[in-house]
């Protein structure tokens, strides 16, 4: 088809042996918005760096397929080829450099120059920078996104919604842009912000240039796309016309029912009518996972899953709790006051936390499993001392024991507990993780993507500890997690955090759609117009 | 899409971090307030006179240093070795008895390929280094001047042959005297060879620099009048400039036709003084290059820069290259004014002193220029002369205020940096606003 700016043959991916792309076939018209939405971990970002020629593809083996532009086949190796190709990319976090003027920025490595006497006999490189032409361009780029901001003002100190802008102006003024791809661009920007991008993208594309518009807010998809694809787990789910469609239609697409882990039967006994834990207007300043106002309330037993996309702020909750990162607000755990801000007072409030970050926060990869698994206890309960008068000696035959037994209850695969942690498997160390938790003897225990980077059968190990201790202790569980499917295997409710706040909270065995609208935001929508 | 607002709080930010932003360079002008305050015995004359020579053997040094600062290689300790290269050029020269005016230009083309091959090494070590330039370049001076002395004392008679009987070579014929004489200019020698050939009255010269001022901050209001979007000032930094200027042409005139004691103070080397105002000028332009555009992009963000397809490793040797280069040229023009080469010792303080001198001028890690070069110069070595004034007159011994130099100079590195961290910790501290 001539008409085709852009199409993606038969695209797969393999990273070591694991598929992460099978089979993607988009096709990109002039002048069309296509939206590309999926959870995390569905490919889209992997697809983006094949079309950029990234590095990282290239580096591990190249991919299947073929892209074709204007139906010629093309053969991109590296970012650079997919510029002189007329692809052009807004990146989520900017390329912005904020000492420098807007102009700068916009012109950054494609300045343009006027020879002088030196640059004659030293060559191009010293040439004299021509900052009026530099600004007239500049200038033409912001006309065309109707920004009436000076561009000669620092980038520094602007507001993110006038720097997304000048990131699109940077692309707008690379002669022959054929194809822009947005990363999630409104993920950042306020609503009045997202409003004008929005604006801006429909007015690009009305200029002939294909646009593909990454995002999870449907409603945007709905507002401005004309087609729609959806991925999941690599798999191309869909491509179809965002008017035969609706959103309710395409958060099902793109949740789905997945891996079966065997589902909880029944509900859960050890449930008890009592507040453990109340947080009330909970806020968190964690870059990236931002917390921002959070009311929740978790009974005796229970396990609680928090779900949400990632960014949206559901890591924050955790982090926040235990201190890592400031907080503020109300938390009342066990009928007292927690202390906000203070690591030690909330372990020893009776809180444990194994953290997402298991390599930056969680272990101490040169030092030994049982060194790991009682270094808590000892630093924070002084457990596993001696007193010898003002002096305090490890008690290293009780460490080796209470060690021995943890890595017999919960089958650590280890050579000996003086193994160094580093060593171990993922899905060991983050049993290790656990065994740390465990040894503090926690009333509330709090788990954060326990199964990331561990292979499946790991995965339902840790999944059936975690169930074991619910169980058999009656201990009350706050597990977080990007796997929704995870959550609802084990779950007793989920919550699903968007935008820093509380969207929802859904049984486990809600319908797929019910999910997919909430973790992208639109139910309140939904709710209003019903 | 309100653009006022945006310029009101980019002001006010400046406004509010100024006293934290110069507070070094306000620790100096009140010490050496202080010097003036307590000690009787300085006269402006002699204060003068010693400032002005030493800026002018100095300022070419601190000079060298204002690129790689603008590139992000920090501050460049580095310069050490090409101070070496410099006294390695001057010893050829010096050996081979060539001197004068010739003998001096002749010495910078020699240094010239010496430095520019020890400046490229030092851009591949700091780019392996990257985000540890500074320490590696203090390294790098200490690596280097092993290699020198091991030149200078070993290889000079035993692997080259020289002449036992030369005055520069040790009696036994191997390896170089502790010190060389230079041998005035007027004997065919380097001693005030760039010095010497055209000098004017002290206050002349100040009349001249600030005619200059004055006509520069002319010519920005005018550029500014004709374009003013495009020429930007700083309505407060320009009006001081002129009145500092109109203050000191008056004091430089009314010295001149009045014959004060100001017109006793020594007379100023003019080529010298070219040579640095040349450098100045050279700095300038070539950040309005696409070399200099480069080297700054490359200084604010390696990451964005590699993205956008500049050679980050290419620009960064580049600005060591041309830091090293003029290093060895500041070195040269040092030497002919000291007039006697410490064969072991001129280079191994350069380093410290001049990046001291550049941050005492307000400049910090990351950002430098020629003003804070030339203050920076100024101020420290009004600290140099009064210390030891200081010393005398507080303790009755002058070698107390030794001490103080040396208290002062690492005292102003360590809290120049700290300064620097605490505020980019302060930055990235993480709040809940």
């Amino acid at each position: 088809m001539s008409d085709n700016l852009l199409s993606l043959k038969n695209v797969s991916k393999e990273y070591s042996g694991n598929r992460v792309l099978k089979d993607i076939n988009i096709e990109l018209k002039k002048g069309e918005i296509h939206a590309l939405i999926g959870e995390n971990g569905a490919g889209k970002s992997t697809l983006m760096n094949i079309l950029f020629g990234m590095p990282v593809i290239h580096t591990t083996g190249g991919f299947e397929g073929s892209i074709e532009i204007e139906g010629k086949e093309a053969n991109i190796k590296s970012p650079h080829d997919a510029m002189s190709y007329g692809i052009g990319m807004v990146h989520q976090e900017f390329m912005l450099i904020p000492g420098f003027t807007i102009t700068e920025n916009i012109k950054l490595n494609r300045e343009i120059t006027k020879p002088n006497l030196v640059s004659s006999i030293f060559g191009k490189r010293l040439e004299t920078l021509d900052v009026k032409k530099m600004n007239e361009d500049a200038r033409k780029a912001l006309d065309i996104l109707d920004m009436d901001i000076d561009e000669f003002l620092p980038v520094a100190g602007l507001p993110v919604g006038h720097m997304q802008f000048i990131e699109i102006a940077r692309e707008i003024d690379k002669t022959g842009i054929k194809i822009l791809v947005f990363d999630e661009p409104t993920a950042v920007l306020t609503e009045a912000e997202a409003k004008n991008l929005l604006n801006a993208i429909k007015k690009l594309s009305q200029q002939g240039i294909g646009i593909i518009f990454i995002s999870h807010r449907l409603d945007e998809i709905i507002d401005v796309a004309d087609r729609v694809t959806v991925l999941r787990d690599g798999e191309h789910i869909v491509t179809k016309d965002v008017k035969d469609t609706n959103k309710y239609e395409i958060a099902q697409l793109m949740v789905g029912r997945k891996v079966n882990l065997d589902s909880r039967e029944g509900t859960n006994k050890n449930v008890v009518d009592e507040t453990i834990l109340r947080i009330k207007d909970f806020f968190v300043a964690m870059p990236g996972e931002n917390v921002k106002g959070v009311d929740l309330e978790v009974k005796k037993g229970e396990i609680v899953g928090i779900g949400g996309l990632a960014g949206q702020g559901k890591l924050g909750l955790a982090n926040g709790l235990m201190g890592i990162y400031p907080a503020k607000g109300e938390v009342e755990f066990n009928g007292e006051k927690l202390p906000l801000n203070n690591p030690k007072a909330a372990i020893k409030s009776g809180l444990a936390f194994v953290s997402e970050d298991r390599k930056g926060i969680g272990l101490l990869l040169d030092e030994s499993i049982e060194n790991n698994i009682v270094f808590s206890a000892m630093q924070i309960n002084e457990d596993f001392l001696t007193h010898l008068g003002p002096i305090k000696i490890k008690n290293s035959s009780k460490i080796r024991e209470h060690a021995n037994k943890m890595i017999k209850d919960l089958d650590i695969r280890c050579t000996s507990s003086m193994q160094k942690v580093g060593r171990l498997s993922g899905g060991n160390q983050q049993k290790v993780c656990l065994a740390r938790a465990l040894t503090l003897n926690p009333t509330l225990l709090l788990v954060s993507e326990p199964t990331r980077g561990i292979d499946i059968g790991a995965k339902k190990l840790v999944l059936d500890l975690l169930k074991h201790l619910n169980n058999e202790y009656g201990m009350t569980i706050i597990m977080t997690s990007s796997e929704l499917a995870e959550l609802r295997s084990i779950c007793d409710r989920i919550v699903i955090i968007c935008e820093g706040k509380v969207e929802g909270v859904l049984p486990p065995d809600a319908p797929d759609a019910e999910f997919g609208l909430m973790m992208s935001g639109s139910r309140h929508t939904e709710g209003s117009e019903e | 899409m309100n653009n006022t607002n945006i310029t009101e709080r980019l002001k006010t930010t400046k406004a509010s971090t100024w006293v934290a932003d110069n507070i070094v360079s306000l620790i100096f002008v009140a010490f050496t307030l202080f010097g003036f305050l307590v000690s009787d015995g300085v006269t402006m004359n002699f204060f003068l006179t010693e400032l002005s020579s030493r800026f002018f053997r100095n300022a070419f040094l601190v000079l060298s240093l204002v690129i790689p600062v603008v590139a992000g290689l920090g501050l460049n300790f580095g310069i050490v070795v090409g101070a070496m290269a410099g006294q390695i050029a001057i010893a050829i020269i010096r050996f081979f008895e060539l001197g004068g005016v010739m003998g001096l230009f002749l010495t910078m083309a020699l240094a010239f390929p010496i430095a520019a091959l020890f400046g490229y090494f030092t851009g591949v070590l700091y780019n392996k280094t990257r985000g540890q330039e500074m320490i590696a370049s203090l390294i790098v001076g200490y690596f280097a001047n092993g290699l020198y002395q091991f030149l200078f004392l070993f290889v000079v008679g035993v692997i080259i042959k020289v002449p036992s009987n030369h005055p520069m070579i040790k009696p036994d014929g191997v390896g170089v005297r502790m010190t060389v004489d230079l041998v005035p200019v007027k004997d065919g020698g380097l001693k005030y060879a760039l010095d010497k050939i055209w000098e004017i009255p002290f206050m002349w010269a100040i009349l001249l620099i600030f005619a200059c001022i004055l006509l520069l901050q002319i010519w920005k209001i005018y550029k500014n009048k004709k374009n003013p979007t495009l020429y930007r000032y700083n309505k407060t930094m320009v009006l001081i400039n002129i009145i500092l200027s109109i203050v000191m042409i008056g004091i430089s005139i009314h010295a001149i036709t009045t014959n004060s004691s100001l017109m006793m103070v020594r007379k100023v080397p003019v080529v010298t003084g070219l040579f640095i105002v040349a450098l100045c000028i050279f700095n300038e332009l070539i950040l309005k290059t696409k070399l200099g555009q480069d080297f700054r992009s490359v200084g604010q963000s390696q990451h964005i820069a590699e993205v956008s397809g500049i050679d980050v490793d290419k620009t960064r040797i580049i600005a060591t290259i041309m830091s090293t280069v003029l290093a060895s040229w500041g070195q040269i023009m040092y030497l002919q004014n000291m007039g006697t080469l410490n064969t072991y010792g001129a280079h191994t303080q350069i380093g410290m002193f001049s990046v001291a001198s550049l941050l005492v001028g307000g400049a910090s890690t990351q950002k430098a220029g020629v003003k804070h070069a030339i203050i920076g110069t100024l101020l420290f070595n009004s600290m140099f002369i009064m210390s030891p004034e200081i010393g005398l007159s507080l303790f009755g011994n002058a070698l107390l205020g030794e001490y103080f130099r040396t208290f002062m100079v690492y005292g102003v590195i360590g809290l120049a940096l700290g300064l620097h961290v605490w505020r980019a910790n302060k930055n990235s501290e993480i709040t809940l606003d």
